[in-house]
């Protein structure tokens, strides 16, 4: 039963694994001078002009060309998967609800960064604040990464004690929550959502040169900034002790706890953490924006950001950043096809499972791990 | 805070909640079923639903079916739909499984792959009926006309309230006595106790699993045609929602125990429609989680949290 499947298993991964192995072979300046060279290439991108990838359709501007504004959806993508990456992918927690910190992050810059407010409203009232006065949008940061922490504490604290597969709808239900309260409670701005989001420049007005609402480079800069700052200190946090904790916590929790390793408190962490960097990227999206309102946040947009994870490769940075830089470009690049768009991303997503279960790039770790469950299977459903 | 209106009429919420928790609980059944054998949370079985009320309107286009018609009509209408939805949601769901998991449990993949591919497999069918049928709300003629039936105290107890509710119980008990009484039912649970033990004793395990996915798709036709009767109307995204209460329902019973998906239905659908009395229903979504994270932490198995395999052994 298994000795058929198992013939052209390795024939993609066998390849990638023995770039991988002359990739670490190299001499260590040679890997930091091309990656120097890949940082230059990322920062360089909204200037390439490569026919037939950066032609994307705009809505907004008839004949619009959107390529920045789309490589900035990239970069939020990005770090939307990598902050899940921790929680799914390092911790093993199943988070179908991510969306909902997504949602606190765009809702923290939102309701105290914007003069159109009720929160700030309220304020200006009690403190007899001026009518242009609102939170600085560099103070809105902390705010939003404070808040995601803890409503990820408060989401994990009482369930992060189920089995995993009833963490799995009780964050989808935290997700469908945090839309239907934004929806619904007047100090939010209700169904019809939040205008005036600042960015870093303040709120969105014509004196914005450079982080203004035409032109989608300085924003594309800013979220790879933060990508390439983000991807160093989870690379850090990953070999840390913490990282381990995690790896070990999710391969056996058991014999993690028989180690010595507390898991609740790792999970939580993890949980935490991923909810700050989903937080962030709510941030980011909503300064660019200028607008948010609650249907943006809806239980669909949480399912993709999981398949980013795992159809990317869940457990490895360079694998969940290709699944969420596909998954993010290739509807924008076929929007003319919009009617068909979304059936043909679920056979992707289908196909690329039943082909390459552990992903396409699988965190190497994983996959040897995979292999020992191939070697025995058999009978085991 | 309606609580006037709550009390004043209790007795009618909760017989109207109770019909709508029925369907909840015919789709958790699915759920369960399929949880308590394998462990694995099939969420493509919402769309599994979806395609059994497509069908059932769709015999109903075909045999032209009018609102109001007389019983001898009305009476072959629904075993018609019954049938319809039955057969094509039973369908759907053999094939969801030789598509989506026959493969990965070959490959005896890691249970977070089976999810994508579920979740993957929803939206091609959800999306190729959207384009299909088109994305609006499709209306259907009333085939039980709503009237009421007797009266207790203050309640009124209407036709389709109580078919709803009735039929879902019937179902419910042939289920039960399938599973805990027959010898394919003995198959189910020796599977659900221990697949590789099963295995061992000459338990066909592909063969268990497949029957498995057809009752929850029977199931789920039926579901589907409670729902076309008790709404009277579909959309290419009915299961999305549907298939998240249904889902929650099996867990807050504790899933894999098949009593449970019931209790956790009919509770379910109480709570939801207490809570859109006293709210406008502007808040009914979020009390059905509340409660169910409330019910997790004083219960984290759920209600009755046993699984399939130890049910009556």
């Amino acid at each position: 039963m298994t000795t058929e499947t198992k013939t052209n298993k390795y024939g993609i991964g066998g390849a990638r694994a023995k770039f991988g192995d002359r990739w670490a072979a190299l001499p260590k300046w040679q890997r930091s001078l091309a990656f120097v060279a890949f940082v230059i290439f990322l920062y360089y991108l909204p200037y390439l002009g490569i026919p037939g990838l950066t032609w994307l359709r705009t809505d907004y501007i008839a004949n619009g060309n959107n390529w920045a504004g789309v490589l900035f959806t990239c970069a939020v993508y990005v770090l939307i998967a990598i902050g899940l990456n921790v929680v799914i992918g390092l911790a093993g927690l199943l988070d179908l609800g991510y969306v909902g910190f997504f949602a606190v992050g765009a809702y923290s810059v939102a309701l105290f960064g914007s003069t159109q407010s009720p929160i700030v409203k309220s304020l200006q009232a009690q403190f007899g604040l001026s009518e242009e006065w609102a939170v600085a949008w560099a103070v809105c940061i902390p705010i939003a990464l404070c808040l995601a922490m803890i409503s990820g504490v408060l989401l994990g604290g009482p369930t992060l004690r189920l089995r995993g597969d009833y963490l799995a709808i009780v964050t989808l239900g935290f997700g469908e929550i945090i839309r239907i309260v934004v929806r619904n409670v007047e100090w939010s701005g209700g169904p019809a959502g939040i205008a005036a989001i600042p960015g870093p420049q303040g709120k969105p007005s014509a004196d914005n040169n450079i982080f203004g609402l035409i032109d989608a480079k300085p924003w594309y800069w800013l979220a790879l900034t933060t990508v390439l700052l983000i991807v160093f200190l989870v690379r850090r946090l990953e070999n840390s002790r913490v990282g381990r904790a995690w790896l070990a916590v999710r391969e056996d929790e058991d014999a993690a706890a028989v180690m010595g390793v507390y898991p609740f408190k790792f999970k939580l962490w993890a949980f935490a953490i991923g909810a700050a960097l989903g937080a962030l990227s709510g941030l980011l999206y909503a300064s660019r924006n200028g607008f948010i309102e609650p249907n943006m946040f809806n239980a669909q947009l949480s399912i993709l950001f999981v398949a980013m994870v795992v159809v990317g490769g869940s457990g490895n940075m360079a694998g969940v950043a290709l699944g969420a830089v596909l998954l993010a470009y290739l509807p924008e690049r076929f929007r003319e096809f919009s009617e068909w768009r979304f059936l043909v991303f679920g056979l992707a997503l289908v196909i690329v499972m039943l082909l390459r279960p552990q992903g396409l790039i699988p965190s190497r770790r994983r996959s040897r791990e995979l292999k020992d469950r191939q070697e025995e299977v058999a009978v085991g459903v | 805070m309606n609580f006037d209106e709550l009390f004043g009429h209790l007795g009618q919420h909760t017989v109207d909640g109770l019909s709508k928790g029925a369907i909840y609980a015919l789709v958790a059944l699915g759920y369960t079923l399929v949880y308590g054998v394998l462990k694995l949370i099939n969420f493509a079985h919402s769309e599994v639903f979806m395609v059994g009320t497509f069908a059932v309107l769709g015999t109903w286009t075909a045999l032209g079916a009018t609102s109001n018609p007389s019983v001898g009509m009305m009476i072959l209408f629904l075993l018609a739909g019954l049938v319809a939805g039955a057969v094509a949601s039973g369908a759907t769901a053999v094939g969801v499984e030789l598509i989506a998991y026959r493969r990965l449990r070959r490959m005896n993949a890691p249970p977070l792959i089976f999810l994508i591919t579920a979740i993957g497999l929803s939206l091609v069918l959800s999306e190729a009926f959207g384009l299909w049928q088109g994305r609006l709300i499709k209306g259907m003629p009333t085939i039980v006309e709503r009237e009421v039936l007797f009266t207790i105290g203050n309640t009124e107890i209407t036709n389709t309230q109580l078919l709803t509710i009735v039929s879902a119980l019937v179902m419910m008990v042939l289920l039960d006595v399938f599973i805990n009484r027959t010898r394919y039912g003995r198959g189910v649970r020796a599977v659900a106790q221990n697949p590789d033990t099963a295995a061992l004793m000459g338990v066909n395990k592909d063969r268990v699993i497949l029957l498995i996915f057809l009752l929850g798709g029977l199931l789920a036709g039926a579901a589907a045609l409670l729902y076309n009767v008790r709404y009277g109307n579909t959309r290419f995204n009915v299961g999305f929602l549907l298939g998240l209460k249904a889902f929650t329902a099996a867990v807050l019973g504790g899933i894999g125990n098949l009593r449970g998906a019931l209790l956790g239905g009919l509770l379910l659908g109480v709570v939801e429609v207490y809570a859109a009395t006293l709210t406008q229903s502007n808040w009914e979504d979020v009390a059905a989680f509340v409660v169910l994270v409330v019910v997790l932490l004083f219960r984290p198995t759920g209600l009755l949290g046993e699984s399939l395999g130890r049910a009556r052994a």
